[in-house]
């Protein structure tokens, strides 16, 4: 505080800025006060605050002193001039230390065996601050650790309430899957009802297990599954490298971001036992001339546009939940992972004379959801999976380590062929904006008739959630959009239902930057992490001998030897799929009887689906409208309605159950009428009768 | 239900104020119309789970038809409110883990406070207030609510 007080009235009082630690510094375009002191090159401690994210203020961590104010969170706080900051005090320290001290008392302490042990900000936060001892006992009682996703596992047992999954999964994502629930030391973050997080509303992006500093999130390890592979000698271990994977490895190992170390990725797979190494961007070129054939037929004829990809298998999820009836839209190929898998499975039994049984797929992934993707029924021939592992590119990193290999000193070995060849367009499906810009380079040459220059797309590339471009393709105009985030995604997908937006091409992908900043990468944080990634990706597209997928001649000869044309009947077979509309509420039945108004002995049974899609096309209204209809017919002892959830066809809603039978596209007339008719007919039944019973008496 | 939120626009903003009418009308919150009113409100599930579990006020369970609510603040505390939670215990089996008969007759809830220490301890039943309760008088009471019950059976 004495620095402080000496430095001059006038200089504190000089426009645009204040005094940190004693030090002067000018206030910029920083949003608050911890960004100003981190510019300042002060490493200010926080685990909520995420640049990207809604201010919360919750960890306490980034306390400063204001002269005049007292103690306050620099997070919370707008830098103003004049303003004299205390970051470094004895009782800032002391209470960090506490707070940090509370925090290990209500945490489950297995570190050395927690998946998070090398990332997490909880563990350095100690080391940082000196805690040495907790003196505070643990809360008892522990709670059951949630392994109902395939992508995630949930441990509420290491949770520090620091809020930052709950808000990017409703802010970056617009799902929502996690809030907190209840109150004072009883608080948790929790799906809805305390359902598991794989039976609920969660796409797998796996954003909030990257963001949580603590191992309360972590992503579910199939290492075990891939060890056993790697061990079986009946088994023939193929190895997919997604492209993200390669410009992310590194820092695993403390190498620089953005570095591409594909040569050791697959130097270290041999090693540790892998029959042959391939690559995912062969099957992304497989997926260009697909989806790029698929649009262009659309496009030629008007028809399904936009054109929706279909490769993050999250997006994929969100769609099926979400816009059922815009499923059409989607792409109908499998992601890169899927065509690989299905594609490579039959190949490789054939080349090698191996039963398929015997080929074990294994992807190496930047993603999270790609884990449910290879899990989905449909992708799987003759009851077994097409992919049979999935593993992300921080459990490769693990599995190195624990194969005792040093990656900064393994030699670069190369990929297999034929499937390890691609071109540059293969590659850019690891950045936001590379499946637009890759399906571009081939379907835009065949629109213009001549060769383009690949240089012409880069207008969809760059940081921001949402990138449009209107491409003159001599005298046709393609407008594309690309958008990253789902949050961002329903914006636009809202845009363009209510007509407010019109593309031809839309590119969506959950996570921020695309699949380079995956929640399967090893952790990160800021922007820079993020452009090093993005720029490694563009450099190795620049690098190699070809850049567009139509060139990769490893290509046209599995056309011309396999899948004869892009959507033949076999390429269909293999490479594409179709979606179908899903629940969001798991399996999650409702019931409205509150045990008073039972009508048992109701003749008509009708119930209204009230799910969202249905909601949205009015199920409300004509719900709202039958009880009106029935009570003005005073029937109501003789039908039983109730509102329920989800019959699973969305896109044809509002479905209606009357008796057994399932109703699509129902409108109130329809129903109504049909309920006048059945009421008539049991009103003439209940007649003849009457008039059998007089007779007989 | 439709009625409920019609009458507040579906506007998530009054959340809580809906949730408030719901458990009027159903006495608890359950499950499904909680998801009902996130759709309807365009609210994640998660939000509005979160929410309902946030207050004291709202009950994810169904309660029984009487409602016995015993103070167990400091002017109850020392006039003995336990006794009378203990009787809870023994005729009922009702304490903090079970807190709903399974004849759906009695809920028991432990209160802090209903404002009344002048009477303590105090015990409300539904909407009726009791001062000066012993095990004597709540006994008297409960039974009163059995033989009751009985005759209407």
């Amino acid at each position: 505080m004495s620095e402080t007080n000496s430095i001059p009235s006038a200089v504190i009082s000089e426009k645009n800025t204040l005094i940190i630690d004693g030090r002067m510094v000018t206030i910029g375009s920083e949003r608050n006060l911890l960004e100003l002191i981190r510019s300042a090159g002060i490493n200010m401690p926080t685990f909520c605050y995420h640049s990207d994210l809604s201010v919360y203020g919750a960890c306490r961590l980034c306390i400063v002193e204001l002269q005049g104010r007292g103690i306050v969170t620099s997070c919370t706080t707008a830098p103003e001039p004049g303003m004299v900051v205390s970051v470094n005090t004895a009782e800032l320290r002391r209470i960090r230390r506490i707070t940090v001290e509370l925090l290990l008392a209500s945490h489950d302490v297995n570190c050395p065996t927690c998946a998070k042990s090398s990332s997490c900000r909880l563990l350095d936060l100690v080391a940082r601050l000196g805690v040495s001892t907790v003196r505070y006992r643990s809360r008892a009682a522990k709670q059951p650790i949630d392994t109902s996703s395939l992508s995630l596992v949930r441990d509420p047992n290491k949770c520090v309430l620091c809020g930052d999954c709950v808000r990017v999964c409703q802010e970056m994502q617009g799902i929502g899957a996690l809030d907190f629930a209840y109150r004072g030391s009883k608080v948790q973050v929790l799906p809805a009802f305390g359902q598991g997080i794989g039976e609920v509303e969660c796409v797998n992006c796996g954003q909030c297990s990257a963001i949580c500093p603590t191992g309360a999130l972590t992503v579910k390890s199939d290492i075990d599954r891939v060890w056993q592979a790697l061990h079986d000698p009946s088994k023939v271990v193929a190895v997919q490298i997604a492209p993200a994977v390669r410009v992310g490895i590194g820092e695993a190992f403390g190498l620089a971001a953005g570095e591409t170390h594909i040569g050791q990725i697959a130097a270290a797979l041999r090693q540790m036992g892998a029959s042959y190494i391939y690559d995912t961007a062969f099957a992304a070129d497989l997926t260009v001339l697909e989806e790029g054939t698929e649009f262009l037929k659309r496009f030629r004829l008007g028809e399904r546009l936009p054109q929706f990809t279909s490769c993050c298998p999250a997006w994929v999820k969100l769609a099926e939940q979400r816009y059922p009836d815009m499923l059409e839209n989607l792409s109908s190929c499998r992601s890169p992972q899927q065509m690989f898998g299905s594609l490579i499975k039959q190949e490789l039994a054939k080349e090698t004379g191996r039963s398929s049984d015997d080929i074990f797929i294994l992807s190496i992934m930047p993603c999270t959801a790609k884990k449910f993707e290879a899990a989905r029924p449909e992708f799987s021939t003759g009851g077994r999976p097409d992919v049979d592992a999935v593993i992300t590119t921080q459990e490769l990193a693990r599995m190195i380590r624990e194969a005792c290999l040093d990656f900064t000193s393994l030699e670069p070995d190369s990929l297999d062929m034929p499937f390890g060849f691609k071109s540059g367009a293969g590659i850019l499906f690891g950045a936001s904006g590379g499946v637009a810009e890759a399906v571009l380079r081939f379907a835009g040459e065949i629109t213009a008739k001549r060769w383009l220059n690949p240089a012409e797309f880069h207008r969809v590339r760059g940081l921001e959630d949402t990138r449009e471009a209107c491409i003159d393709l001599g005298g046709v105009n393609l407008s594309v959009a690309v958008v990253n985030g789902l949050a961002a995604a329903q914006r636009l997908v809202d845009d363009v239902r209510a007509g407010r937006k019109r593309y031809d091409l839309i590119e969506a992908m959950a996570c921020p930057g695309g699949c380079i900043c995956g929640a399967g990468q090893p952790s990160m944080e800021g922007n820079a992490v993020r452009v090093a990634r993005q720029q490694g990706i563009y450099r190795l597209d620049t690098m190699l001998q070809m850049h567009k997928s139509q060139e990769n001649p490893y290509l046209q000869q599995l056309y011309k030897n396999v899948l004869q044309e892009p959507g033949s009947h076999i390429a269909h077979e293999l490479l594409h799929t179709h979606y179908r509309p899903r629940r969001r509420t798991g399996a999650h039945e409702i019931d409205f009887d509150t045990g008073e108004e039972q009508s048992e002995g109701a003749a008509v049974h009708i119930e209204v689906c009230v799910g969202t899609n249905c909601h949205i096309k009015g199920s409300h209204d004509l719900l709202h409208n039958l009880i009106d209809h029935i009570d003005k017919n005073s029937a109501g002892h003789l039908v039983d309605v109730s509102p329920t959830f989800c019959y699973e066809a969305c896109d044809r809603g509002p479905t209606v159950k009357f008796n057994d039978e399932i109703l699509e596209k129902c409108t109130f007339e329809e129903i109504a009428g049909r309920l006048d008719r059945e009421l008539e007919q049991l009103a003439s039944r209940e007649a003849t009768e009457v008039g059998k019973i007089r007779d007989e008496s | 239900m439709n009625e409920i939120l019609d009458s507040f626009n579906n506007d998530p903003y009054r959340l809580i104020a809906i949730l408030q009418s719901v458990q009027e009308e159903y006495r608890y919150l359950p499950e499904p119309v909680l998801s009902y009113i996130a759709t309807n409100l365009g609210l994640p599930r998660a939000r509005v789970f979160g929410v309902a579990t946030f207050y004291a006020h709202f009950s994810l369970q169904p309660k029984g038809k009487y409602v016995v609510r015993i103070c167990d603040g400091t002017a109850c505390h020392v006039n003995r409110s336990q006794s009378l939670l203990d009787l809870m215990d023994e005729r009922f089996k009702l304490n903090d883990n079970k807190p709903t008969t399974d004849d759906m007759l009695f809920t028991l809830e432990k209160v802090s406070c209903l404002g009344a220490c002048g009477l303590a301890p105090v015990v409300v039943i539904n909407d009726r207030v009791y001062g000066q309760v012993n095990v004597d008088k709540l006994g008297a009471v409960l039974d009163e609510i059995l033989e009751d019950e009985e005759r209407r059976r």
